[in-house]
């Protein structure tokens, strides 16, 4: 069985965001960069498959990016991935979500995976649209926001996330990909030996444009920093006074304290 | 122009947010037409053609059969843009029939201005404007962001059929789990946000609510380090609630989270960033480490 988990490497979102000199997305240089958050989980689920299956699986990370997203791939063949083939493409965030999903199929395509894992969403664009566009250029079945999911001879049972609560229960065959939402498990941290071992393990370079040359369907023509519209107050200032402060203002604007 | 617009249906009702579409469309200056996977017992109030797929019989959900009958629509109709909201139904469905026609797609829009589309990204810290260079689009539009309109009237029904196969099999809804806690009726709740930094910590919320009467509420991925139960979630996927009184304690201010405390009363929000999107909602934003500021408080309100 082959499976593959897509992760992508994104800034620490408390950074301080400004645009960059093309003014269509955010100056990279001084941030911190992780792994997304969803694909944590998405991680996390495949490696808890592999070992499901007494480890028979091979199980292959991918991300695509600049040299940094090294890092992460390195995390996530830490944690467990075997392989990992990293898609070197310095302008990748110029790319719309529809060139992102050609270059995962046009990779994907000759591997012939049984399942491919990602995360519902990255965290700086959440355009939630690379995983499904990936799976249908595939022509793989998918399934998106999985909280649960179990795994039975080619079966998938899956619990996709709605709204409020509600949990919508699918069934899907291999070959398939899902898109994992946080909550689905819990993410381990790599052991320090697996980290040692890790770095033994493959990571295959491909350039972006050896695998797909898809033109975009969307351009961002502008990234800025949103108007503030909130009417509400500031307030600064040490501990004991804040708290006196919140205090009357609660006493003002509300029944309570009184 | 003309928008296809996406409605929705929830376990036979109408969802009131497909009124959100027809605001949509209207900021695009289109004619709407409507495709609802849904039942006659819970039809909009709208007098232009309904696309109507039988709920009974295509699911409330299933992707391969409701794209199947949309791209129908789409070839009869013909429109410039397929508006979804942006919700589990929506952010599933629109990337495939993005994909089938080969065409761009913008996802969670807040606003149109002249076709173009502006969209939150780095958890609303910054916007982006989007254009699209296909001729046609895909757009899903962001819970809230777009202003109801109900047309009024009564649809003409067109039904849909289709007997295309399915590759994915919806086998109906988990019920909610036994250990339900109801926020909604709470008149005051504090909640814990990641800020909060550890599940020790949480004992500064509990304390705080204990003293105040108020219930104790928590953000995602509090609940999902297992900090604090479940049940407790508050937001898109969680609970809705309306206090009088809502104290959000090192809460970024996502999206997801405000939807659920929107009708809150007086928002008190703690955060050591001054520019914490949550200031956009809170009506007093504290620039405080919750850790020093909460004891604070409490010992404020035991002895004033
Ligand atoms: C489909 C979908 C559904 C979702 N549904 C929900 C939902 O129902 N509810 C929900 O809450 N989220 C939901 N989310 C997740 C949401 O997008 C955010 O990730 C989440 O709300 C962030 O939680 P947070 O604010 O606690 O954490 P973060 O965004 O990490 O923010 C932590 C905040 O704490 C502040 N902070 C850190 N340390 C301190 C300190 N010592 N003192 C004071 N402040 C501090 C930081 O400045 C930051 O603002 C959903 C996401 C998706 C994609």
């Amino acid at each position: 069985m082959k499976l593959l988990v897509c992760i992508k490497q994104i800034p620490d979102m408390e950074s301080q965001f400004k645009p960059d000199e093309s003014g269509s997305w955010f100056e990279e240089s001084g941030l911190v960069y992780r792994m997304n958050e969803y694909d944590d989980y998405a991680v996390e689920q495949a490696v808890l498959l592999k070992e499901q299956l007494g480890g028979e699986p091979d199980l292959t990370v991918l991300s695509i990016g600049p040299d940094r997203v090294v890092e992460i791939i390195k995390k996530a063949l830490a944690i467990g991935c075997d392989r990992g083939v990293h898609i070197h493409d310095p302008a990748v965030a110029h790319k719309d979500p529809w060139q992102i999903a050609s270059l995962i199929a046009n990779f994907a395509k000759e591997q012939h995976y049984d399942l491919i894992f990602t995360g519902m969403q990255s965290q700086d664009r959440g355009s939630a649209q690379v995983g499904v566009m990936a799976a249908e250029q595939l022509g793989y079945a998918s399934a998106t926001t999985l909280v649960g999911f179990t795994y039975h001879e080619g079966l998938i049972t899956g619990l996709c996330e709605l709204e409020g609560g509600l949990k919508g229960i699918v069934k899907l065959r291999t070959p398939a990909l899902v898109t994992c939402q946080s909550g689905l498990n819990t993410p381990r941290y790599p052991a320090l030996p697996n980290i040692l071992k890790a770095k033994k393990k493959e990571i295959r370079t491909i350039p972006a444009s050896d695998l797909s040359r898809a033109a975009a369907l969307t351009a961002t023509t502008r990234i800025f920093k949103p108007e503030k519209k909130g009417s509400g107050i500031i307030l600064e200032g040490d501990t004991s006074t804040l708290a006196d402060r919140v205090i009357n203002l609660i006493r003002e604007n509300t029944t309570l304290l009184r | 122009m003309k928008t296809l617009l996406i409605g929705e249906s929830r376990e036979g009702r109408l969802l009131n947010a497909t009124y959100e579409l027809f605001g949509a469309s209207e900021k695009l200056k289109s004619e709407p037409i409507l495709f609802l996977a849904g039942t006659e017992a819970g039809l909009p109030s709208y007098a232009g053609t309904l696309y109507l797929a039988d709920a009974k019989k295509y699911g409330e959900y299933n992707p391969d059969l409701h794209k199947n009958m949309i791209l129908q629509v789409v070839e009869k109709e013909n429109p410039d843009y397929v508006v979804f909201l942006h919700s589990s139904y929506g952010r599933d469905l629109a990337p495939r029939i993005a994909a089938s026609l080969r065409i761009g797609q913008v996802s969670e829009v807040v606003d149109i201005v002249d076709g173009t589309f502006e969209l939150t990204c780095c958890n609303a810290r910054m916007h982006r404007s989007v254009r699209v260079s296909t001729p046609r689009a895909v757009v899903t539009i962001q819970p809230g962001a777009f202003s109801p309109i109900r047309p009024g009237g009564t649809p003409l029904i067109q039904a849909m059929q289709t007997d295309a196969l399915s590759s994915i099999e919806f086998a109906g809804y988990e019920p909610a789990g036994p250990e339900q806690i109801d926020l909604g009726k709470a008149g005051i709740i504090i909640s814990a946000g990641r800020g909060i930094g550890t599940k020790e910590n949480t004992a500064l919320i509990w304390n705080l609510a204990r003293i105040l009467g108020g219930e104790v509420g928590a953000s995602r991925p509090v609940v999902d380090a297992g900090w604090i139960e479940h049940s407790r979630q508050i937001g898109s996927t969680g609970q809705t609630v309306s206090p009088e009184l809502y104290i959000a304690c090192g809460i970024s201010g996502a999206i997801q989270h405000l939807a659920g405390i929107k009708n809150s009363g007086y928002i008190v929000a703690i955060n050591k960033d001054r520019d914490a999107p949550i200031g956009e909602i809170a009506d007093a934003l504290v620039v405080a480490d919750v850790t020093q500021f909460l004891p604070a408080l409490t010992e404020r309100v035991t002895k004033p």
